[in-house]
Formats: structure tokens, C-alpha cells, sequence
């Protein structure tokens, strides 16, 4: 049973279809990768899969939970989809532990104690507990991005989804935060990703999907489509890319 | 259970016009006479000797950090008393124009201080001469910039005439005290005082933005405001 | 009898003083509660409490505090209440205060990023939880220089209510000008035993805008 289930989705602001009827399945564990150019509705695609924007039709499954905007459902579905945004989006108020603990203390009403060890268990996972008490004013944006990491995987998610969580980030730091999540990937976490990472998508994500317009354009298993891409568009948007 | 009777009050119509249309007079005053204090204070502050921005200081602060009633009564009662005759009306026009002066000061430095070194520099090579590089390129933009401060300031200085009463000027608030003595129907005419007051800060601030618009001019600056919650479940 | 304006006339001022330093406090309480309400309807999701809380804004902040005032005191005795002047005088100041508060909150509340929102919906949090542990606490580093800042203001529209007989500071001050008719020195005194209180909230303010300007820009 596929953990993540798209049919058909239609999304518009106002006038303008950003989703034009996309239909996307992914299985437990699986490493997606959404590619496309600017503008073709990755983020869009993302943001509907958590229910931060509402779609015009269609329908999603992700998570074990059917899309609907009830706020009770959604903040269920919320608990089981994470999301890390390219601009980081840390709480400028709180520590990295605190930013960490948050969630799991006023949403799960985990006790204190046990937040702050988990909080301590996330940062580990992403190398950053000596960075607990600092906030985020004082982290590199790699250190930020690691903490919003930490800060979804303590909800304990089933899926996670990050939408370009390196584009806002200098080339010297974008290593440590794609080692974050190739490890996150290795332990078996299902994964949508949009990136502009071609290497990284080829050699950790399972499944490629290629975006083109509003479209799912191609997709299949990265290794074939990198190595055989059967659209022109995919193509030529390749090799725009790897120059 | 009460009633609501506004027959009473509104045959005082005439009465409350009047009361009115000194309201506007004396707003109008204060705005023109403490606009210019203030300009010229804000820059006296700017550009004056340093025992004139001293001075300049010392008046702002005491002015912004002193009620207004206990400045019209430092006029009203404070003046006679050393040899100087001032009705009500005038010694409201004088507080009201010093504490205008001194929040306009306020704001006009602000805007005087937001006008960069490059532009003067950029005027002066422009062989512009002093006084057209402090009309056009310092004390223009710096006006158009604080606007909308100083539009909320009059707008505030209007509402503050009301304390004028308080020395038996018979504007809009002066001439309700009068009529609720006289019909008894306290509450109905404090309603119908507050809408009159109500709709003339309405109109004052559009008129107002609208002058400034005439003024100053500049296409494309509007700002477009962020929407935030606007958008209903915009913010899931 | 005149009597001179000497030492006991100036410890009556300062006595008089507390009670406008209550009035400004159960002002500012009073709105502040109102004022939170009033910020929080402000940028509802509701429509109609968007509204209402923009009207209540617009007609408070276009109504003199006297009048407010009048309002509230003749309002309630016509409605049945014989409030004591005191607890009116409050009350008018209370709903002033919080057309003014309301609105320095809201523009606080809508200064935090749009992404602080999602970050802390995408964590499953409730719109109170966003409000309690990622809103607020980011608004009032905004919002309090423009709070301390109003409440000078607040202070010195006190004056405003010994018209209906609350001995504060300034209405002590005409009584003292009564038996004394010496008005410069005792409005002069008034003016300073003000300028005391409100000039160091006005210095507050501005350093902590100064500290604001420069978490800002650094
Ligand atoms: N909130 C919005 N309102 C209006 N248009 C939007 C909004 N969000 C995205 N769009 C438009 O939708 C299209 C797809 O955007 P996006 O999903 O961000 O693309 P991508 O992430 O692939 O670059 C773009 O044309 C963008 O301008
Ligand atoms: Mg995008």
C-alpha cells in the first residue's frame, strides 16, 4: 500500500493552474526527487501534500491520512508529515533544543524531560548537539537547516518532505545538510525532495520525478531516467542543469 | 429599561454647528501655525548652533512628556497672571500650536534625518544653491516621506481641541457640555458629539492623504502591505 | 483666604500623583485585555471579527478621549449604573487604551513572517498554540517599545478625567491654583511632577527602540 497516494490533483491561484491533474504514488521508503524547472509547481506540489495550501481538486492520501482541511484532521496528518522549507523558518525566540522541543511538548504534551532527551536524540542525529542551547541567530545556515531537520524528525514523521532545503544555503554547506538527509534515507525514511542537487537526487533518490508545466512530465527509477531520459524536456533540462 | 432620545439634542443642531465649526478653525490654526513651529524646529535641531538643537530638545521633550490641559492652563491662567491678556480661544490656539510644534519637530527630523548625504552632495554638484537643495532635495522628499505620520498627528491635535472646553471654549465638546445641561439628555448628546468628531477624523484623514498625494507625487512608490491573515484560512 | 504655594501644597500634588499613577495602571489593565482581544479579532480568520475589530479601532481612535469619557459615564448611569467617577474614568481610559494598544498589536502580530505561521502549522500546532509559543512572543519584542511609548500618552490623557471630580494630579492642581491664584508656579509644578513620570518611560521607549533597530539590522 503506497504511503503517499496522488490522483489527479488540480491547484490554482485565482486564474492560473500551477497543478494540472497530478498523480504520483510512493511506497514506504522510497526517496523521491521532484525535478523541474522554476516555476513548473514543485513547491506548490509539497505544500499540498501538508495542507499548507488548499487543492481545487483531486484528491491525497499521505501519511495514513486522507487530505481534508478540517483543522483537527489536518493537524493529525501534520503530525505524520514533516516538511523543511528553504528558508530555514527556524523560531528566532527559541534555542535549537527548544525549537526542537516545541512540537513534541505542546502537540504530543511530551513531559519536559522527555522532549529535551529526544530533542538532545535529533540534534545528535544531525550533528548538532553542542549547538542545543544556541539560538538560531548564532548558527551558520547549514547548523539552521539541520535544526529545522531535527525539529520535523521529532514529531516523528512517516513522511518527510523538503523543498529545496539547500538553494538558500553557500556551496561550502550545502554538503553538510545533504549528509543529513543521506543518512535520514538510509535508515529507511520516505522522502519527497525537490532539488537542484542533480548529483545527490541520482545517487540517493529511489524514484525521479521530472515536473514540466503543472505535469508530472517523467518519472521512474533514477537510475534509468538519468541515464536514459526519454522526454526532450528532460533532456534539455538536464543538461541545463549539469553546466 | 431606558430609551434613547435624540429629539432634544437635535434641536440644538445650530448650537453644535457652531460649536463645529470653531472645532475646525481651531484645528485648522493648529495645523498651519504648529506645522510651521514644528518645521522650523525640526530644522533650527538640524542645522542651527548647538545651543539652539539644545534648545530646540529641551522643547520637544517638555512639551511631548506634559499633558496638553496642563499646558492650556499654563497659557490661559499662567499669562494674565504675569501681565498678559489672552482670551480662551487665543490661549487655546497657542497650546494647541506649541504641542503640535513639538510632534511635528518629532516627526520632520525623522524625515530630515532619512534624506542621505549623497543626495545633498548630488544636489550641490547639480550647481543647485542652498536654499533649492534644502527646498527640492532635503526638506521635499523628507515631507513626503513622514506624510502619513503627520496626518495621524493632526489628526490627533483635532481630537485634543476637545480639551479646549476645559477653559469654557465653545467648540464641538464645550458646546455639548452646554446643551446636556440644558436638555438633560447627557448620553444622547455625547453620541451624536462623538460622530460628529468621528466622521470630521474620517474626512480629515482622506482630505489629508489625498493632499498629500497631490503633493507629492511619485509613481509606482506606493508600498503594497504584506497580507497576513487577510486571506481567510490563509493561515492554516 | 489665599494661602501661598509653598511645601504643603507641593506634597498634595505629588499625593495626588498615586491617583493618577491608579488610573493610568488600571487603564493600561483594562486595556490591555481589550486591547490583546481587540488585536487578536484584528487578524482573525473570521471575517466578521476582522471587521468589527477594524471598526472598533477606527471609531476610538476618531473620538476624543473626552467624549469617550462623557460616553461612559453618562452612558452607564443612563443604563442604571451610578458608577463611582473613578471606576468610569477607568473604564473610558480602559476602552481608549485599547483602540490604540489593539492597534499597535496587530501591526506587531502581522510584522512576524508569514513562515513562522507555516513552520509552526507544518508542526501540527494549533492556531492558539501559533499564537502562545511562536505569535506572541515574537510580537512583543516588536510591539513593546510602541507600547511603552503609548503609555506616556495614556499618563497624560489622565489629566482628562478631573473634569468629572477625580482628584488626580492636575485636578489637584486647580484646586491648589484656587486657594493660591498663583498659577505659574503650581501648573508649572504639575507640568514637572508629569514631566517626572512620563520622561523616563519616553527615554525606555527609545532605547528600546534603538535595541530593536539593532537586533533588526544585525
Ligand atoms: N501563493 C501563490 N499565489 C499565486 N501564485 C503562486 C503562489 N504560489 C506559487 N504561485 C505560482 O505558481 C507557480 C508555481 O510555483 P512553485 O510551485 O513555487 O514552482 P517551483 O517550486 O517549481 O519553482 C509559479 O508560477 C508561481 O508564481
Ligand atoms: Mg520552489
Amino acid at each position: 500500500m503506497p504511503i503517499v497516494l496522488v490522483e489527479d490533483l488540480r491547484k490554482s491561484f485565482g486564474s492560473l493552474e500551477v497543478l494540472k491533474g497530478i498523480s504520483l504514488s510512493v511506497e514506504r521508503g522510497q526517496v523521491v526527487a521532484l525535478l523541474g524547472r522554476s516555476g513548473s509547481g514543485k513547491s506548490t506540489l509539497l505544500r499540498c501534500l501538508n495542507g499548507l495550501e488548499t487543492i481545487s481538486s483531486g484528491r491525497i492520501e499521505i501519511g495514513g491520512h486522507v487530505m481534508s482541511y478540517a483543522p483537527a484532521a489536518l493537524r493529525a496528518l501534520r503530525k505524520d508529515v514533516g516538511i523543511v522549507f528553504q528558508s530555514f523558518n527556524l523560531f528566532p525566540h527559541l534555542s535549537a533544543a527548544e525549537n526542537v522541543m516545541l512540537a513534541p511538548r505542546v502537540v504530543k504534551k511530551t513531559p519536559k524531560r522527555e522532549a529535551r532527551e529526544l530533542a538532545m536524540e535529533m540534534l545528535g542525529k544531525v550533528g548538532l548537539i553542542d549547538k542545543a542551547d544556541v539560538y538560531p541567530d548564532q548558527l551558520s545556515g547549514g547548523q539552521q537547516q539541520r535544526v529545522a531537520i531535527a525539529r520535523s524528525l521529532a514529531m516523528q514523521p512517516r513522511v518527510m518532505l523538503f523543498d529545496e532545503v539547500t538553494s538558500a544555503l553557500d556551496p561550502e554547506l550545502t554538503g553538510e545538510v545533504l549528509n543529513v538527509m543521506e543518512r535520514l534515507a538510509a535508515e529507511g525514511m520516505t522522502m519527497l525532495l525537490v532539488t537542484h542537487e542533480m548529483e545527490f537526487a541520482r545517487r540517493v533518490a529511489t524514484t525521479t520525478v521530472f515536473m514540466y508545466k503543472g505535469l508530472v512530465h517523467e518519472t521512474g527509477s533514477s537510475k534509468e531516467l538519468f541515464g536514459r531520459p526519454s522526454t526532450s524536456e528532460f533532456r534539455q533540462f538536464l543538461g541545463v542543469t549539469s553546466d | 429599561m431606558f430609551q434613547l432620545q435624540f429629539a432634544p439634542a437635535l434641536a440644538e443642531t445650530p448650537a453644535l454647528l457652531r460649536g463645529f465649526w470653531l472645532t475646525i478653525e481651531l484645528t485648522v490654526a493648529a495645523i498651519l501655525l504648529g506645522g510651521a513651529l514644528g518645521l522650523a524646529a525640526a530644522m533650527a535641531r538640524n542645522m542651527g548652533p548647538r545651543f539652539v538643537r539644545w534648545l530646540v530638545s529641551a522643547y520637544v521633550e517638555l512639551i511631548r512628556n506634559t499633558p496638553f490641559l496642563v499646558q492650556l492652563y499654563i497659557v490661559f491662567f499662567g499669562l494674565p497672571s504675569v501681565g498678559v491678556r489672552v482670551s480662551a480661544i487665543q490661549a487655546s490656539i497657542i497650546a494647541m500650536t506649541i504641542n503640535l510644534g513639538a510632534y511635528a519637530a518629532e516627526i520632520f527630523r525623522a524625515g530630515i534625518e532619512s534624506i542621505h548625504r549623497s543626495q545633498i552632495e548630488a544636489g550641490a554638484s547639480l550647481a543647485l544653491t542652498r536654499p533649492q537643495i534644502l527646498v527640492h532635495v532635503i526638506l521635499a522628499p523628507a515631507v513626503s516621506k513622514v506624510w502619513p505620520s503627520l496626518v495621524s498627528q493632526f489628526i490627533l491635535i483635532m481630537l485634543t481641541s476637545s480639551v479646549c472646553s476645559f477653559v469654557s471654549v465653545e467648540e464641538l465638546s464645550g458646546a455639548a457640555a452646554t446643551i446636556q445641561s440644558a436638555t438633560f439628555r447627557s448620553f444622547e448628546v455625547y453620541i451624536i458629539v462623538g460622530a460628529v468628531y468621528l466622521g470630521f477624523a474620517i474626512l480629515l484623514k482622506s482630505a489629508l492623504a489625498s493632499v498629500g498625494e497631490r503633493l507629492f507625487r511619485r509613481p509606482g512608490t506606493a508600498p503594497r502591505k504584506a497580507k497576513l491573515a487577510a486571506e481567510p484560512g490563509g493561515l492554516r | 483666604m489665599i494661602r501661598p504655594f509653598g511645601s504643603d501644597e507641593i506634597l498634595f500634588l505629588f499625593e495626588a500623583a498615586r491617583w493618577t499613577s491608579v488610573l493610568s495602571l488600571a487603564a493600561l489593565a483594562l486595556g490591555g485585555l481589550f486591547g490583546l482581544a481587540v488585536a487578536l479579532a484584528r487578524v482573525s480568520v473570521s471575517n466578521v471579527l476582522r471587521t468589527a475589530a477594524s471598526g472598533y479601532i477606527t471609531v476610538v481612535q476618531g473620538i476624543p478621549v473626552l467624549i469617550l469619557l462623557f460616553l461612559a459615564y453618562y452612558g452607564l448611569s443612563t443604563m442604571g449604573f451610578d458608577l463611582p467617577p473613578l471606576i468610569a474614568a477607568s473604564l473610558s481610559l480602559g476602552i481608549y487604551a485599547s483602540g490604540y494598544l489593539g492597534d499597535i498589536w496587530r501591526g506587531a502580530i502581522e510584522s512576524v513572517a508569514l513562515q513562522q505561521w507555516e513552520a509552526s502549522a507544518s508542526l501540527a500546532l494549533t492556531r492558539g498554540q501559533q499564537y502562545r509559543y511562536v505569535i506572541i512572543p515574537q510580537s512583543v519584542r516588536i510591539a513593546l517599545p510602541p507600547t511603552v511609548g503609548f503609555l506616556v500618552q495614556l499618563i497624560k490623557n489622565t489629566s482628562i478625567v478631573s473634569i468629572v471630580g477625580v482628584v488626580e494630579l492636575t485636578r489637584a492642581g486647580q484646586l491648589v491654583n484656587n486657594a493660591t491664584f498663583e498659577p505659574f508656579p503650581v501648573f508649572l509644578s504639575v507640568a514637572a511632577i508629569y514631566f517626572i513620570i512620563c520622561y523616563p518611560l519616553s527615554l525606555i521607549a527609545r532605547r528600546l527602540e534603538a535595541q530593536f533597530n539593532a537586533y533588526r539590522a544585525g
